[in-house]
């Protein structure tokens, strides 16, 4: 597999990582991303990364670059699902991905993505 | 060595068995075996005889070196009896005394048999010696081991039992921490509640360091790490019970708690409902009802 699928939904994008990361692999899915998010006008990007036992620095590292990246095309990451012992090994290595938001399961990521949107919505209407 | 020497006493044993017995556990006796209730006349009468018997199966081939195989179930044995003393809270004398005092019978019994020289005598005293020294501190070190397992199974207990998750509501927990945080309890602490976040699927963890003595610089550290853990798996943390004088020596080490902060439990829980939606309000009814009841009492 040299490619992670990137699914629509709504006005986000749902990225499930189910096989081991490796670099490469890693890459190409923050190109893939940029392109989508741009290409579709997506909202926000859940990345549910509950099947992903093992995280290294350069995976954390990708996945604060994902977030600044969409924060500039204006649309929130959501990582989801992170198991116990990847969040600790996480804060062990120094990387609390400060600009990254964080969920415990899919539903409530894309919750967190529709409630920004509304708010942003809501913000809008309240403009004309 | 020949093993004929102990082959002899061996046989004094046999032969003699019925006066070295009640010798040995008379000395027990004195010593204060009985004294403290801890153990039966008749536990300690059976401990005895088989202890005699499978150390006199050993004489019979095993000579004056009691690592021999011959020896074996008799150290086995005294392993037992000392494991079962030390975690019935014997003192260590006490245990040891177990072995010791057999020398005496022993050597009374071989000074009541004429027929030996002196020379297989002194020999033969040597040799009970150096068996029994052997065996003591073989009982010694089985009631060291028994002690330091019970120390550690304590020390697990009490790490386990003082790092307990409560769930305070659906999708809210607490940890009330107790005692000095340290890296190992911080582990436990972490991946405790971790998992607990998971398996509740709690949105919402409140710290409570009430009971943390003292916060230093490496404390606020571990807090750190756990909230920053508990905020990659999606959950909120609150840090509650901090006292006024842990809160002052936070600001002078010059640490930054950049997570929210309440001063009890109870402010963390408020803010805790009011973030999932819900609120704490008094039952009205109840209120008006008291008021009824006291207008009636006036009419």
């Amino acid at each position: 597999m040299d490619r992670i699928p990137i699914l629509k939904l709504g006005n986000a994008l749902l990225v499930t990582i189910q096989v081991d990361m490796h670099d490469r692999l890693a890459t190409a899915l923050e190109q893939d991303l940029t392109d989508k998010i741009v290409t579709l006008g997506a909202k926000g990007v859940l990345i549910d990364i509950s099947a992903l036992e093992i995280v290294d620095s350069f995976i954390g590292r990708m996945l604060d670059n994902i977030a600044a990246v969409s924060r500039i095309l204006d649309a929130d990451t959501v990582v989801v699902g992170m198991r116990p012992a990847v969040a600790i090994t996480l804060v062990e290595l120094g990387l609390s991905l400060s600009g990254v938001k964080t969920a415990l399961n899919v539903e409530r990521g894309m919750a967190l993505i529709s409630q920004k949107a509304e708010a942003e919505d809501g913000h809008a209407d309240g403009e004309d | 060595m020949a093993a004929g020497d102990t082959a002899t006493i061996a046989r004094l044993v046999t032969e003699n068995e019925n006066e070295i017995l009640p010798e040995w556990i008379n000395l027990q006796k004195q010593a204060g075996a009985l004294q403290t209730g801890r153990i039966k006349e008749t536990e300690l009468q059976t401990q005895s005889r088989e202890f005699l018997h499978l150390l006199r199966d050993g004489l019979a081939k095993g000579g004056n070196d009691a690592t021999h195989a011959s020896y074996g179930p008799a150290r086995q044995f005294l392993g037992d009896v000392s494991r079962s003393r030390a975690l019935q809270g014997f003192s260590p004398t006490e245990t040891a005394t177990f072995v010791f005092s057999l020398k005496q019978p022993l050597f009374n019994t071989m000074n009541r048999d004429k027929t030996m020289s002196p020379a297989a005598l002194a020999k033969m005293t040597w040799d009970i010696t150096l068996l029994l020294d052997e065996l003591g501190l073989n009982t010694f070190e089985a009631y060291q081991k028994t002690r330091e397992e019970v120390i550690l199974r304590q020390q697990r207990e009490i790490a386990e039992l003082s790092t307990p998750v409560v769930k305070l509501w659906d999708g809210i927990l607490a940890l009330p921490v107790i005692g000095t945080l340290d890296s190992a309890r911080t582990q436990v602490v972490m991946e405790n509640l971790l998992q607990h976040i998971v398996d509740e699927g709690a949105a919402i963890a409140i710290i409570d360091i009430t009971g943390v003595p003292t916060v230093d610089t490496l404390t606020a550290q571990h807090l750190l790490k756990t909230v920053s853990a508990a905020r990659l798996m999606g959950a909120e943390c609150i840090i509650s019970g901090i006292r006024p004088q842990i809160a002052q020596t936070i600001v002078h080490l010059g640490v930054e708690l950049n997570v929210v902060s309440k001063a009890t439990l109870a402010d963390a829980f408020a803010i805790a409902l009011k973030q999932t939606g819900r609120s704490v309000t008094k039952v009205k009814a109840v209120a008006e009802k008291a008021d009824n009841r006291a207008s009636e009492k006036g009419n």
